[in-house]
């Protein structure tokens, strides 16, 4: 079947909905993603990977799928879903997938908010990175110090950064500004394997690899004063983004949910389009076992997150003798994720099941789930960009609601592969670079600093212009790095 | 060891082959942890035992390997690869019996490059061409 893509707006374009497809295709993207998207499918004709745009049929085609498959302007290939994939199915009708969660469940970026100025940490950048690169155990197979009985495991997965606080490692407010206030109900521990929480017993409070870090941050410039005032926010202020996910745990009920999920596909008569997208009815116990063991995750990085969060606090206590307290959270969004949401559709607001892979979800204005404090603006995004480039603070917005899901970008989206990347830049050569720029990397791989380097990913401005022209997504804020620790 | 990596934007695709099933497992073992460690730098130490099965080899392969990253986690260590693998098919289901050696992981020792979340069903490919068993799936890092 051949793809058709016809234009709605210079941003937002619609695949034709034909053969299986249930509904039509969204992607927002401008005519150089989309030229970009066709090119590469024709290239991949003669085999290979299935390409991004054949990803967005293949969601169109899953029973009980609602509007659109939609994709983010920050699109590449995944596994049966794209990245920047958005799918909301019926509650009745509809499916669960795992390729609409990805392995690393409730991904997501958290940022805090400093009372430092730029000027502030200039002269004190080393001392920073070094003091968040002891405190923040990064990389392949780092532990950290939190070590947790099976019981107190439990109890993440039930209770997410909610058990983590209690604790001691943070302050409720934190709780208020995190998407789900940093719980998800329907967990249950019983339906995630020993094998996933005996992996995750030395990971709460460990960033992690690949693309996740901790990053130090100032504010660039505001684009939107009120909005601004009310995220607490301002020009040169110091913020820190910590970006990563679920560890170990989340990736194990990934690798088991697939095998079911195999299994029910084909018990339910689902056509398996791609084989990593599998997936069960929602209300069969396969999908009902499956969610109930992705929210342990979506709890379980809200705790890694929270946790992280407090030794961060505590290292940049020590580094600038700064009361903890005044480190306040802006907020907490994932983007690998499943979740039951009301929405408008045809008229009437619909309880649905939303999958966001490498998408975030973004709330207009006036929704009860956006913390008081933010409601009149919308749920703030938090989009990451590359170490050398800059990141984002958006807004969620009316338009989003009706048109997406209340959904958005997660940060630039590849444009080199890893193995490319390695071939083209080294680790030293890309720290030494951005050290010049002002820019302090810290990792414990180099290879690893090379497959991230700036240039492998897309221009992040140009994503976010595309999602703010398009009027989904609003900026708010732009951030440039000044200290990053890899994973 | 016979194995490649394959172009894939933002994860690691690998293709491995062996003239034996055996050694098209190991071989796609090492491609896996040679995307996590430098392997020269962790010595073959001690050995983890590794049982798995599934209903096709693929499938089989994918156990393996995501048993590979769990036993890494569980126990604490960093491993160089597989040994004495054996393949074998009992009444429509293939088991996987072997040994994964390594040591105690070391962050002063082993020189880390980037972790592997889980070995996937995305391009997953098994075929013998030639005489040679080959196995190919992508890798979310």
């Amino acid at each position: 079947m051949s793809i058709e893509i016809r234009k709605i707006t210079p941003y937002l374009w619609e695949v034709t909905k034909k053969g299986d497809m249930l509904v039509p295709g969204r992607v927002y993207g401008d005519e150089e993603t989309i030229q970009g998207l066709l090119k590469d499918a024709e290239e991949r004709k003669g085999g290979g990977f299935t390409p991004a745009i054949q990803q967005v049929v293949n969601v169109a085609s899953l029973p009980g799928i609602e509007k659109a498959s939609i994709a983010m302007a920050d699109i590449h290939p995944g596994y049966g879903f794209t990245i920047g994939g958005v799918g909301a199915f019926d509650l009745e009708e509809g499916v669960i997938s795992v390729a609409g969660v990805g392995f690393d469940i409730n991904c997501g970026v958290r940022v805090l908010k400093t009372p430092l100025k730029k000027k502030d940490i200039e002269g004190k950048k080393d001392e920073l990175a070094n003091q968040l690169f002891r405190s923040v155990p990064s990389g392949v197979g780092s532990t950290g110090d939190i070590r947790l009985s099976v019981n107190e495991i439990n109890e993440v997965l039930r209770r997410g950064a909610e058990f983590v606080v209690e604790k001691g490692y943070g302050f409720p407010e934190d709780l208020e500004y995190t998407e789900e206030n940093g719980k998800v109900s329907d967990a249950d521990p019983e339906n995630v394997s020993l094998k996933a929480k005996e992996r995750q017993f030395k990971q709460v409070g460990t960033l992690g690899s690949g693309n996740h870090y901790l990053e130090v941050q100032w504010i660039e410039e505001i684009y939107d004063t009120e909005a601004a005032e009310a995220y607490g926010i301002h020009e040169g202020q110091v913020l820190v983004a910590i970006h990563c996910g679920s560890r170990a745990l989340g990736h194990q009920i990934g690798t088991d949910y697939l095998k079911t999920l195999e299994a029910a596909s084909r018990k339910y008569g689902i056509p398996i389009r791609e084989r990593e997208l599998v997936c069960a009815p929602i209300k069969s116990p396969e999908g009902r076992k499956y969610f109930t063991a992705v929210n342990c995750g979506v709890n379980c990085a809200f705790a890694n997150r929270q946790a992280i969060s407090h030794l961060t606090r505590k290292a940049l206590g020590s580094v600038f003798g700064i009361p903890i307290e005044e480190i306040r959270l802006l907020y907490d969004v994932g983007h690998n994720t499943c979740k039951i949401e009301s929405h408008n559709v045809e008229g009437t607001m619909k309880r649905l099941l939303i999958h966001r892979k490498g998408a975030t979800r973004a709330f207009g204005p006036g929704r009860e789930e956006v913390p008081e404090a933010y409601r009149p603006i919308g749920q703030p995004l938090l989009v990451g960009g590359t170490m050398g480039t800059a990141s984002y603070i958006l807004s969620g917005t009316e338009q989003g609601m009706e048109e997406c899901f209340g959904s958005a970008v997660h940060g630039a989206g590849r444009a080199l592969s890893r193995q490319a990347a390695k071939r083209r830049w080294r680790g030293e050569r890309i720290i030494q670079e951005l050290r010049e720029k002002g820019i302090i990397i810290k990792s414990r791989s180099k290879p690893g600093v090379a497959e991230e380097a700036p240039g492998a990913y897309k221009d992040v401005d140009r994503v976010v212009e595309i999602m703010h022209r398009s009027g989904v997504n609003k900026k708010i804020a732009r951030m440039k790095p000044l200290v990053c620790v890899k994973g | 060891m016979p194995y490649t990596y394959l172009e894939h934007l933002a994860d690691v695709g690998i293709m491995s082959t062996g003239a034996t099933l055996e050694e098209v497992f190991e071989s796609g073992a090492e491609a896996m942890l040679n995307v996590m460690f430098d392997l020269d730098t962790i010595e073959y130490k001690s050995e983890t035992p590794i049982t798995c099965e599934a209903e096709n080899i693929e499938m089989l392969f994918i156990e393996v390997l995501n048993e590979i990253l769990s036993r890494q986690d569980i126990e604490g260590i960093a491993i160089k690869g597989l040994k004495r693998g054996k393949v074998e098919e009992r009444d429509g289901i293939y088991h996987f019996r072997g040994a994964a050696g390594g040591e105690p992981f070391n962050e002063e020792k082993h020189s880390v490059k980037t972790e592997v979340k889980a070995a996937t069903y995305a391009g997953l490919e098994y075929r013998v061409e030639k005489g040679q068993h080959i196995l190919r799936c992508i890798l979310d890092v």
